[in-house]
């Protein structure tokens, strides 16, 4: 039997086929999708921030940002016996929910910067990007099948499409 | 006060923003009592302080389709207010407000659209004038905007920025009730030099 794993907001989760992996109601924050081909072994992280850098003290929680999410999740997926230089990388959420801006400049289009934060990380890593269905104004959920790389992704009022 | 992040805010602290958010919620009640000409109760609001995680299985489940508002503040504090009910409470309060005119189903069209913001500004209107007599800051309050969508896409926009200062996020739930029971929520999200600022002007620190 295989299993669908839930992947919190600020969180990562690694897997094989035939399990797969879901994340529900991605907003402004990015679902990052990696799969090896071969060992069909997928990852995914919800990841609310772009860069763990520009942060204020406190704890450093990884699976919250982009670039130490991104890092964590490869890593996992190799612990697992995945491969970096198979892996390949979808992409979706980054939306701006509310059209008025926060002033505020680190939530300024938080939105566009994780998807641009999460596609520098993954350049940084030589993990193509193969699709992403990003930006617009609306919340996605997503499921993400290892064994085929689909990548399903449902809105509310729209037809679910599969990327 | 230098490193004052929301992940070690003390009881006391949370006791304080429990009243504000009890006498905030209050007024938001009698402004919206006032506003639908119709007697409205509510239960004392309660003030939790929740992991990214929890946020949206609290309110039915990350896809629980929610109606949120969301409004900026500024003045002597900034950061931003939002305001969710499920969209058919959403939906019964609009209903209220056009004297049974509204729609069918779940989906709010224009015009219940405009009359939900409405609703919206009413309240955290009156959420932040208490807030403001509390603290004796000046708080201005932008024009509304509103999204119909997942609780958890909505709660993705102030859980990022409390993702800012912390990994938890502050939510104040109130319940109330006319003929049919209603779930509110507010959340504050004032930036950390608010914090401090709210907490200063009520003698917290």
């Amino acid at each position: 039997m295989s299993e669908i794993i839930k992947v919190g907001m600020a969180d990562l989760k690694v897997c094989s086929s035939p399990n797969g992996l879901t994340t529900l109601g991605l907003g402004s924050c990015v679902g990052i999708a990696i799969r090896d081909p071969i060992t069909k072994i997928g990852g995914l992280a919800h990841i609310m921030l772009p860069d763990s850098t520009a942060i204020r003290g406190g704890q450093l929680n990884v699976p919250k940002f982009a670039d130490t999410g991104i890092t964590e999740l490869v890593r996992q997926m190799e612990a697992m016996g995945a491969r970096r230089n198979r892996m390949v990388a979808k992409l979706a959420g980054g939306a701006m929910m509310f059209a008025f801006q926060n002033n505020k400049t680190d939530l300024v289009r938080v939105g566009d910067r994780n998807v641009e934060a999460s596609r520098k990380k993954l350049a940084e890593l030589q993990i193509p990007v193969l699709v992403a269905d990003t930006g617009a104004n609306y919340g996605r959920t997503v499921i993400f099948y290892p064994e085929t790389g689909d990548y399903v992704i449902r809105a509310v009022g729209k037809p679910e499409k599969v990327i | 006060m230098a490193d004052m992040s929301l992940d070690n805010v003390t009881q006391n602290y949370m006791d304080v923003l429990r009243e504000i958010g009890n006498i905030g919620a209050g007024n938001a009640m009698t402004a919206l009592s006032q506003m639908l000409q119709c007697k409205v109760d509510m239960q004392v609001p309660q003030v939790r302080l929740l992991e990214f995680q929890e946020v949206g299985s609290m309110m039915g489940g990350e896809e629980q389709l929610m109606v949120g508002v969301y409004l900026a503040v500024e003045g002597d504090i900034t950061g931003s207010i939002m305001f969710l009910v499920r969209t058919d409470s959403a939906k019964h309060l609009v209903n209220k407000l056009m004297m049974g005119m509204a729609s069918e189903g779940e989906e709010l069209n224009e015009m219940e659209i405009s009359a939900m913001k409405e609703i919206s500004n009413i309240i955290t209107g009156a959420y932040l004038n208490s807030l403001s007599m509390l603290t004796n800051l000046k708080i201005y309050p932008s024009p509304p905007d509103l999204a119909l969508d997942m609780a958890g896409a909505i709660l993705s926009v102030p859980a990022i920025e409390f993702g800012i200062m912390g990994d938890k996020i502050l939510l104040i739930q109130s319940q109330f009730y006319d003929d049919v029971e209603i779930d509110g929520y507010f959340i504050l999200i004032p930036d950390l030099e608010s914090y401090e600022k709210i907490l200063s002007a009520l003698g917290m620190v």
